[in-house]
């Protein structure tokens, strides 16, 4: 049985690397005795994937993650009994059974990601009207390409990064901004670059409170909506 | 949710900002206002390393368990984070409240090895609390250190309040309760230090004085005033199966040194190595209950959900029940796809059955340690193990299909000649040809891989060889070479890698381990002058030291190349650890005539240790 896990980070524990939150979920899975499925060999190791890597800094309430198991009892109960052994600032909610895929192998959550919702805040906030900033987004959106400098770790390159925005409004409610971006393992684009591009030289990356919202599939499909409670 | 003490913009700027917000699984929060002693207990290292130790661990779970106390972790910050916290001018903190450590009513140190020295004054410095126990006031916390060090603490002795000699079960608690009844009586500092003095194990630098001869030993050293004793008894936990172990471990978020369950399943060791001062300091040989193992094991591994657990003990091979013991966790472990990972065993048909139901065979390795490479070398040292031991368990594993080989050894050791040096290359040259005698060649899974280290020797108190002369980096060098020239020469040379330690980092921790206290004005010029995690070679700065050395007038050479007399008083001769200065001096004698001790088991030797009234000395009665 596939199972898709989603859960949020947040507070301190934004500061968790992406490969010590696999490392957290091994073992946070094996406290919750949850009958996940091993590889063999004498390493073995629980037969889990995560979708889209979190930077370090990130808060999110929408981090998913599909592990096999053995056996399970009802969604809700899984729920509680992770939750119990979870560390302040980490939390599951939700836990859903994937359908088996006919003949085919299945897509792992990595592979299903084409784009992330984000809500981004400044810290320091700067004295503009709702109107200023909704206009000032519009003349931003209205550039026929924006491009910026995207650096990884061999090489940085010049990438048009406008047909990857796909939303990007005032939530005045909230007095942040939220970004529907390109996500996963081809056209990944992170917030913090569109922000910078939109702020231009103001912008310090330190300035950006960033929390993901949630990740969707390319048709835009959350990831947590897939699959089915368990009664 | 708790506010840490660093801000997002430092977190973000440092490498591994998990290391300082704390909130790990299992880590205990209490509410600060409903506890009367805050205790602060150190591993002055990087997180990942302290994180790693067992004793902290233990004594973190015992305070906590006292609602009364609340005791939390506080690690060397790295040298990213170090700077910030002086520029920005913010107090070392603890993980658990993020609280500064100066508001504490303790700050406990362990002092696992000595090249940690700088980084206590980094913790004390960064604390804001003086360096100096003499220049503390009545808001200072206590500072007290623990630990293998503490049995020499003299080279620390002006920096800490109060020194914990032994093992932390026993006394750690009535030494808190002592410090509420001084509280609750009005008492000062002073006079809790006189309280704490009457305490067993407990050590208080300032309440004693040292006064030296025109050679520079020590002439004598008391106590200044009645009712400090003149000796202080290390403190022995005699029953382990029935004291304090951490059930439930704190599960770090970034990856420990040991990512691990530890398990340990005995403390002391029967061998008498006449080098190892953990041999003798640990004495007697207590060992741990299966039933409670087996017991201790489940519950940690369903309170942490680690993957992996090791057994810990100087001889696991020694421990009574290791056959049944080691059955056991593999069926409970393989139930629980948790990997075993086994200490160094004595290499024999038990040990490799085991192994390789629990290792891949092709790339796990042997691991010898012969220490010396002749047999009348290791017969000085006492190192029970002989070369057909060594040669046979070899042969068998080589059978068995492994191919790679370890090999740990010593320069330096005392009586050492050309030809134990040479020895040791002849000694790995041996180990290759058994293997092409023993694996016909359509049987050979590829080819051995042979991997020879030599760390050089440093003379440790309460060793029989604590009175021996160290060697200059030079010749240490010099006798480096001489072996790696001699695997040149060897047949198999292709096969061998042959590594050996740096040399002027022995000569320093020979300093500082058979120090006295005028060696902490050296470690605190050395500190001033930037020196810090020493034990990470790609920071220690020996000329840093050397200069340090220079400006105090100290003479590093006073310590390590001098001849110590039999009547010589050493600085650690205060402390009693129940094996006497006349077994370990009997020792000293028998190794420069060559002559072997038997082990715990075989025959009692009469150490002293049966004192404790526990473990291995009491066991058959047959204690001296």
């Amino acid at each position: 049985m596939r199972i898709r896990i989603r859960f949020e980070k947040e507070g301190s524990l934004r500061f968790i690397g992406h490969l010590d939150i696999m490392r957290y979920f091994h073992k946070a899975l094996q406290r919750a005795h949850v009958a996940v499925c091993f590889s063999g060999g004498y390493h073995p190791h629980p037969v889990m994937s995560f979708a889209s890597p979190l930077g370090v800094g990130l808060t999110s309430r929408g981090e998913y993650m599909d592990v096999e198991v053995e056996e399970t009892d009802s969604s809700r109960d899984m729920i509680e009994r992770i939750n119990e052994t979870m560390a302040e600032g980490i939390r599951v909610t939700g836990y859903r059974l994937l359908p088996e895929n006919e003949g085919r192998k299945h897509h792992n959550a990595m592979a299903t990601v084409g784009m992330a919702d984000y809500l981004v805040k400044l810290k320091e906030t700067r004295p503009l009207s709702e109107e200023t900033w909704t206009e000032k987004i519009a003349c931003f959106l209205s550039q026929p390409e924006i491009v910026v400098t995207k650096k990884t770790k061999k090489s940085q390159e010049e990438t048009d990064i406008r047909p990857w925005i796909y939303e990007f409004r005032r939530k005045p409610e909230e007095d942040a901004f939220f970004l529907r971006l390109s996500a996963g393992s081809l056209k990944n684009l992170k917030p913090e670059l569109v922000m910078e591009a939109f702020l231009g030289e103001a912008c310090d990356r330190k300035n950006l409170a960033i929390c993901r919202l949630d990740l969707r599939t390319a048709e835009g499909l959350s990831l947590g909506d897939l699959g089915e409670e368990i009664p | 949710m708790r506010t840490l003490a660093l801000n997002d913009n430092i977190l973000m700027s440092i490498d591994k900002p998990a290391r300082y917000i704390g909130g790990e699984v299992n880590a205990v929060m209490k509410d600060r206002n409903k506890v009367e002693v805050r205790f602060a207990m150190c591993f002055p290292d990087v997180y990942e390393i302290g994180m790693s130790h067992l004793g902290i661990q233990i004594l973190y779970d015992m305070l906590n368990t006292r609602d009364d106390i609340w005791c939390e972790r506080v690690y060397s910050p790295w040298t990213d984070l170090d700077p910030l916290l002086r520029e920005k001018k913010i107090p070392l903190f603890a993980l658990e409240s993020q609280d500064p450590i100066r508001d504490f009513d303790f700050l406990g140190i362990t002092i696992q090895y000595e090249m940690c020295y700088t980084n206590i004054l980094q913790i004390l410095d960064l604390s804001g609390i003086p360096l100096h126990a003499a220049e503390r006031g009545e808001e200072d916390p206590i500072v007290l250190g623990g630990g293998p060090c503490t049995y020499n603490p003299e080279p620390l002795a002006d920096f800490f309040d109060l020194f914990y000699i032994g093992e932390g079960e026993t006394s750690m608690l009535p030494l808190v309760d002592a410090y509420k009844a001084n509280r609750a009586a009005g008492g000062s500092r002073e006079d809790f230090f006189r309280r704490a003095a009457r305490i067993p194990g407990i050590y208080v630098p300032s309440l004693y004085e040292v006064s030296y001869q025109e050679d520079g030993t020590i002439a004598d050293f008391r106590p200044r005033e009645e009712g400090v004793p003149a000796r202080i008894r290390k403190e022995v936990e005699t029953d382990l199966s029935h004291t304090y172990y951490p059930e439930k471990p704190v599960v770090p978020f970034v990856k420990a040194t040991q990512d691990r369950v530890t398990l340990e399943i005995q403390r002391g060791c029967i061998r008498g190595c006449r080098f190892c001062q953990a041999g003798m300091i640990y004495r007697p040989l207590r060992e741990r209950n299966l039933d409670w193992l087996e017991d201790m094991a489940v519950k940690m591994l369903e309170n942490t959900g680690h993957e992996e657990i090791t057994l810990s003990s100087l001889s696991s091979s020694d421990y009574s029940q290791i056959q049944p013991l080691i059955e056991g966790l593999i069926e409970e472990c393989g139930r629980r796809h948790v990997n075993i990972s086994l200490p160094s065993l004595r290499i024999d048909s038990f040990s490799l059955d085991v192994m390789n139901k629990v290792q891949d065979v092709k790339k796990s390795s042997l691991t010898f340690a012969p220490e010396a490479g002749t047999q009348r070398l290791r017969d000085v040292i006492n190192k029970g193990l002989t070369e057909d031991d060594i040669l046979n368990g070899a042969a068998e594993a080589f059978r068995g299909g492994w191919t790679k080989v370890k090999l740990y050894f010593m320069l330096g050791l005392p009586t050492e000649t050309e030809e134990d040096m040479r020895g040791i290359a002849e000694l790995s040259e041996r180990i290759c040809e058994r293997f092409f005698d023993e694996v016909p060649k359509e049987k050979r899974r590829g080819k051995i891989q042979l991997t020879a280290s030599s760390s050089f020797f440093v003379p440790k108190p309460f060793t029989p060889f604590q009175w021996a002369t160290m060697e200059t980096k030079e010749e240490y060098l010099r006798r480096a070479h001489l072996v790696k020239d001699t695997f040149f020469r060897q047949l198999n040379r292709r096969s061998m890698h042959y590594q050996y330690h740096e040399a002027d980092v022995t000569v320093l921790e020979g300093v500082l381990a058979r120090g006295d206290r005028r060696v902490a004005r050296v470690i605190e010029a050395a500190y001033k002058k930037g020196c810090l995690f020493d034990a990470w070679s790609d920071y220690f700065d020996n000329d840093r030291w050397m200069e340090a050395f220079t400006e105090t007038g100290v003479d590093p050479d006073f310590y390590t190349r001098r001849e110590r007399s039999a009547e010589e008083i050493f600085p650690w001769d205060f402390i009693d650890i129940g094996v006497t200065k006349k077994f370990l001096r009997r020792e000293w004698e028998k190794a420069m005539r060559g002559e072997v001790t038997p082990n715990c088991r075989q025959q009692c030797s009469g150490c002293g240790a049966a004192v404790f009234g526990g473990g291995i000395c009491h066991e058959n009665s047959h204690a001296v």
